[in-house]
Order: structure tokens, then sequence, then C-alpha cells
């Protein structure tokens, strides 16, 4: 057990855990909730406590391109956004994955436009899914802490090379001050060494890097970078094992609370984890039980893992803190019915929809929404459609 | 500046060549020539950024490349922001770990620099990184296959700008691109052209000795564009200059020259009159809008003897 005990919000703690990692160049541009993390790393900059390039770039396209140009020159880079910013990076987003840069960003997960909101929903990392890139959710100060320093370790790990977002909850987490423990630097510089970059720029070994790549090779070298991100999966847990040994802090895939012999399972990214196990607590002095699963690693999306928690279950109900318009269902539902099709037992899954742009996701919701599980236990039938809970009736 | 060698004939341009043939750049394009001399005048180690265009599609079909030097391609808007990071990166590279710092250059087309890479390239020009930012200037979306940009020039057809019965081509004015560069402040701004290699060999060098942002403007003769035969790439490159239409000249810590005089300029109308972009314009009809081209060219000339005699 290490490290000592301060009290940060989530943006600053994201930050000391920059800071603590000795990146060498940070490229970002401000947006609520995240400008917070930014604002201390070129404190930590301007007052000699970093020895980084801090690049104030002129929009959060160039925040990311700037970085993916710093990662090919070698450098350990981390950039930040939220919302509107990483919809303007997601062209990058995809390059950023494709070339195997190592860069770590944290998200603010705010609600997309329009109408402007500034608080959570989790559409913007949703709308980050398909590039490439390793996600996690923090689902405290705690975690957004430690899972930026493991996100560096992943990332840059030779048998990885893909880049990290680390999601934490805006407002709810971003602004939030908790208590929390870190490390000594000591520590972090003997868990993340310097970054030791596989085929960077070299002005002495020559390379093309980003080619024209047409019908003759474009879908090998797709399956290539596809066959790369599966492979990342033994060792985002090896990683996650080291440094639950150096910490003491647990961290796997997958979180599951008390699922054992649960018949309904409710599941969640992010802080509403924290909602439904309290809700579970409460609902475990009435008699009632109500397992609780939620996923630190959200890409690649641990599927294996998942249908072994969940294959026990009767019924399962997923939360989106999102929509997905013209889908079937929201985000984490679709990839979780997916999952689970292939399981040899299959429990009953239905959707629900909460706390978009901020509205409040609450333990009373968590009871309606149990309330509507017994029944679906009862009956065997679940709605074909997403539940929406705290939404403005009439 | 301090002491930039220039030279006085082509025999002085080093021989040995960064940039490989085999590419697949049109017969009479005017991108390869200026790519090898500025792989040439650019002195010690170097890397490429290349915004998507017909330079980055025609050099780097995987399996190939024609680059001598580490290239880079992220996207089309964004090659002075991936510079940015790159120099930005080299430079605590070097100091932390010893890393060799390469001197970063970008080549741009007019689409990446006038239009959609405009604010990265503001950006990059305000924050003052140590880069050589080179728009090569055909004039249109060439590789999209010839859509107009903020860099065509009045008058001229294109297929998003066509000379049609109403609207006799693209009838807004170019963007003065060394003068916006120039208005961030940065210390070096030059147009270059073909037609005059030593020219622009020089001011490559020059370009290359500045700490800081530099733009070179490029006139990069387009005959698939332009619908002129590319055997005729130079001669129409200068009859650029000739006109005064693509005046060579280079902004440098405050001062404007003139670098190529043009004391006899020819009449535009030999200029146009080789492109097929530029052959309605001498129809009766169009006199008006020959006339106002003119007019501007001239005052431009004008604008830039001022400039100079100030300096």
């Amino acid at each position: 057990m290490r490290g000592r005990v301060v009290g940060l919000n989530g943006d600053r703690a994201v930050a000391y855990a920059v800071k603590q990692a000795k990146v060498d160049v940070i490229s970002a541009y401000p947006i609520t909730p995240q400008t917070i993390i930014v604002e201390a790393l070129a404190e930590y900059v301007n007052n000699g406590e970093l020895d980084a390039a801090f690049i104030p770039v002129e929009s959060e396209h160039t925040a990311l391109s700037a970085a993916v140009g710093a990662s090919l020159a070698g450098a350990r880079v981390f950039t930040a956004t939220s919302s509107q910013g990483l919809a303007l990076m997601w062209e990058i987003l995809w390059i950023a994955a494709g070339l195997r840069t190592t860069i770590v960003m944290a998200i603010g997960n705010r609600a997309l436009s329009p109408n402007i909101n500034i608080h959570c929903s989790h559409d913007d990392a949703y709308a980050a899914r398909e590039t490439g890139w390793l996600q996690f959710f923090a689902e405290n100060v705690q975690e957004a802490y430690d899972l930026t320093l493991m996100a560096f370790r992943i990332s840059e790990d030779h048998r990885v090379l893909f880049p990290s977002i680390v999601n934490l909850d805006g407002f709810i987490l971003t602004h939030s001050v908790e208590r929390l423990s870190v490390l000594e630097d000591s520590d972090v510089d003997a868990f993340l060494p310097k970054k030791e970059p596989v085929n960077r720029i070299d002005p002495d070994r020559p390379m093309t890097y980003g080619a024209l790549d047409l019908f003759d090779w474009y879908m090998e070298h797709k399956r290539a970078q596809f066959e790369a991100l599966e492979s990342t999966r033994p060792v985002i847990r090896e990683v996650f094992e080291e440094y639950g040994e150096l910490t003491g802090r647990k961290y796997t895939p997958v979180k599951a609370y008390n699922v054992d012999g649960a018949d309904i399972v409710f599941v969640a990214l992010g802080t509403a984890a924290g909602t439904l196990r309290h809700a579970a607590r409460e609902l475990a002095e009435q008699g009632k039980k109500l397992g609780v699963v939620s996923l630190t690693q959200y890409r690649p999306f641990p599927a294996e893992e998942l249908r072994k928690i969940l294959s026990e279950a009767a019924v399962v109900a997923v939360l989106d803190r999102s929509i997905s318009f013209g889908s079937p269902a929201p985000q984490l539902f679709m990839d979780i019915a997916t999952s689970m099709y292939y399981a040899k037992r299959r429990p009953l899954l239905f959707s629900v929809i909460y706390g978009l742009g901020g509205r409040d996701f609450t333990p009373q919701h968590v009871f309606e929404l149990y309330k509507r599980a017994e029944e679906i236990l009862r009956t065997g039938e679940p709605p074909a459609t997403s539940i929406w809970v705290g939404l403005r009736e009439g | 500046m301090g002491e930039v060698k220039q030279i006085r004939t082509l025999k002085e341009i080093p021989r040995e060549e960064l940039f490989a043939p085999g590419h697949r750049l049109c017969a009479g394009c005017g991108i390869p020539q200026l790519v090898r001399l500025v792989l040439k005048a650019v002195p010690g180690p170097k890397v490429v950024v290349n915004a998507t265009g017909c330079l980055e599609v025609a050099t780097t079909i995987f399996p190939y490349t024609s680059w001598g030097v580490p290239w880079v391609h992220i996207a089309f808007e964004n090659a002075a922001a991936v510079a940015s990071g790159i120099e930005a990166a080299f430079k605590v590279l070097e100091r932390k770990y010893g890393y060799k710092r390469p001197k970063v250059i970008v080549f741009a087309g007019d689409g990446g620099t006038f239009d959609i890479g405009f604010q990265a390239l503001s950006g990059a020009l305000e924050r003052g990184h140590d880069m050589i930012y080179i728009c090569y200037d055909n004039e249109a979306y060439m590789n999209t296959g010839i859509q107009r940009s903020g860099a065509t020039p009045k008058g001229a057809h294109t297929t998003t700008s066509p000379a049609g019965k109403v609207i006799p081509g693209k009838l807004e004015r170019k963007k003065n691109l060394i003068e916006i560069a120039v208005a961030h402040g940065i210390r070096y701004a030059a147009t270059m052209n073909p037609a005059y290699p030593v020219d622009m060999y020089n001011k490559i060098a020059k370009a290359a000795s500045v700490q800081g942002p530099t733009v070179l403007h490029y006139f990069s003769p387009c005959p698939t564009g332009w619908y002129f035969d590319p055997s005729r790439s130079i001669e129409v490159a200068r009859l650029a200059v000739q006109t005064r239409i693509w005046p060579l000249y280079e902004y440098e810590d405050g001062k404007y020259r003139i670098t190529v005089p043009v004391k006899e300029p020819k009449p535009i109308e030999e200029y146009f009159k080789l492109q097929g972009r530029f052959r309605h314009l001498l129809e009766p009809e169009n006199r008006w809008l020959l006339e106002e081209i003119k007019r501007e060219v001239e005052e431009n000339w004008n604008r830039l003897l001022r400039l100079a005699q100030q300096s």
C-alpha cells in the first residue's frame, strides 16, 4: 500500500497523474468541463514543475493533429477534451490509432449539442468507439488518477501501441473534490519509465508515415490493426494487476458487485455504478438482491468477461447515458446484446436511458427500475424499446 | 538572418537527390521540381509533413515511396498542426534525450493552405513554430479534379466555377497569402516560380536559415487543370512572372524586395491564350472581366513597388 492521501477534483487528479508521468508534450484546447486539466498542466509547465512542451493550439482538431505528430516523433503525449471538442477531433481519432500512436487523452464526458449543454452524457465517448482507441471509464476521482497512469503504461507497451482515452463524467467527477491516494514520484518513475518509441521519426532512418493505401493492401492493413487491438487484452490485464500490487487497488476490465446468485443485474458505465451499488445495499436491507456490473475497460469491449458474469442472471438492465438516434437501442446495450447473443445461456435484457445532459440519477430511479425488472422476471417479457428514467413526463 | 549562402547558377545546386523518380505526378507538373530543390536547399536533417493532395497521393502509393527523408501525412487540413506537434516534440526530445532534431518542412497545396488548412496555418504561425511552410499553388483543387479554391485567380474556369453563359468563371479575387503570412509577424516570406530556379533555391535557403516560421508560396503549373500542353509548363510559368501576374518578391525582417524585376511586362493575353482555363476571357463579351483583371494586376504590382521602395 503506497502513496499519500490528498483531496483533488477529477480534473486536477488527472493533471497530477500526467505531471507524474513526465509527459514530453501536451497539446490541448480549452473546453468545459475538461479545462481545469489543461490549466493545471500549463501551470506545471510554466512553473518549471514539468519539463514539457505545452502547445496552446487553436482548435481541438489541431490539438489531436499536433499530438499525433508529437507521438510519432517519439514523445509521451497527453491531450484532453469533451463533447464538441471530441467531435471536432473525430477525423483524427482514426488516424491516431491507425498510425499506432500512444497518445493518452482524458475526456470530461459531456452531452453533444444541440441544445448546447455542458453536463454529463456519454455520447461523446461512444462516438469514438469504432476509432481504434482503447477506452477506460473512471467511476471516481481515484480511478481517474489511476487509469491515467495506467493508460500511458498500456498504450506505450510494445505489444499494444494504441492510444488511450480515460473517461470521467463531466462535473460529477471533473469538478468534485474527492479523497484519493496518489503515488510518490519515484514509484511512478518505476512503474512508468521513459517511453521507448517504436519506429519514431528519425532523420537517420527515413520512413514514410501515412502512405496512400488502395484496394490492393488496405484490407490487409485493417485486418492487422484489428488483430493488434484484440491482442491488447492480456496486456491490459497484466498492467492492471501490476498496478494493483503496487497500490493495493485492484483493477479488472469488468467490475462485478453482488452478482453471485442475483437474478437481477444492472450494468452501467462511470459514476452511475456507485449509485447502483448504493441502491443495491438499500435493497438488500429489504431482502432484495441487485447485482451491479460496471465496465472499467470499454474498448476493446470485454465481451468474454461479461458473458461469464451475465450468463448467471435472469434479467439484465443495461443503462446508457446516451441515445443512439435511429438505432434499435443505445450503444452499451447494443454491445452487450451482441456479446450475450453468443452466450450459451442468455438472460432477458432490457435497455434504460438515464441522466442525459447531467440529469440527476438517484437511488429512487434504481428502485423504480428494480420494480420493472421484477415484473420482467415474472412475465418473461422485456420491453423492446428503451425505458427512460428521470424524464419529465407530460 | 545572418550569412546565407546564395547561388548564382544552376551548377551550384547540390547533386544529391532525396526525392526518387517513379512517382505518379503528371508530366509537366510543377511540384517535383519544387520538392527536389527544397530537399537540396534545406541543409541538415529534415522531416517533411505533407497535406493530402497531389503530392501526397502521387508519391507514396504503398508499398512504394519517393521520399528519402522522414515523411508524414495525417490529413488534409492539418499539415501545419502536425508540423507544430513534431517541432515542439523534437525541441523537448533533443533537450531531454539528445534526439537529433530535424528541420520541419511542410508541403501543402492551395486547398490545404488557403482554404481547409488556413486555420491550422494561422495557429502555427502565431505560435512561432520553427518550420518552413511551402504552399504549392496550382490554383485549384487539382487532386479531386479541378475545383475552385481561395487561390483560384479571377476569371479562371474550374469545374465548380465553370466559364458559363451567364457567369464566366470565378468572379472572386485570389487571397494574398504572403500578406496574410506577414501579418502574423513572421520573419521571412517569399513567392517562387519554377522558371526561376536560382531565385527559388536562394529563397528556400534563406527560409531554412530562419529560426521560426517562414512561408514560401510557389507557382505550380498544372497542365491537367489549366489545359495546356505539358511541354510548355516552364513557358507558362515564365509568362506568369513576365506579365506581372506572379511577381517574384520576398519579405525579410520588415523589408520587401522584388527579386525578379519586370520592367516591360508582356501582355496578359499571351499568358491567357496558352491556357484553356482562361481562353474564354479573350472573347469580346468577357472583355470587362479581362480589363478588371488587368487593372488588379497593375494595382498589385504598384503596391509591391511602393512596399519595396519604402523598405
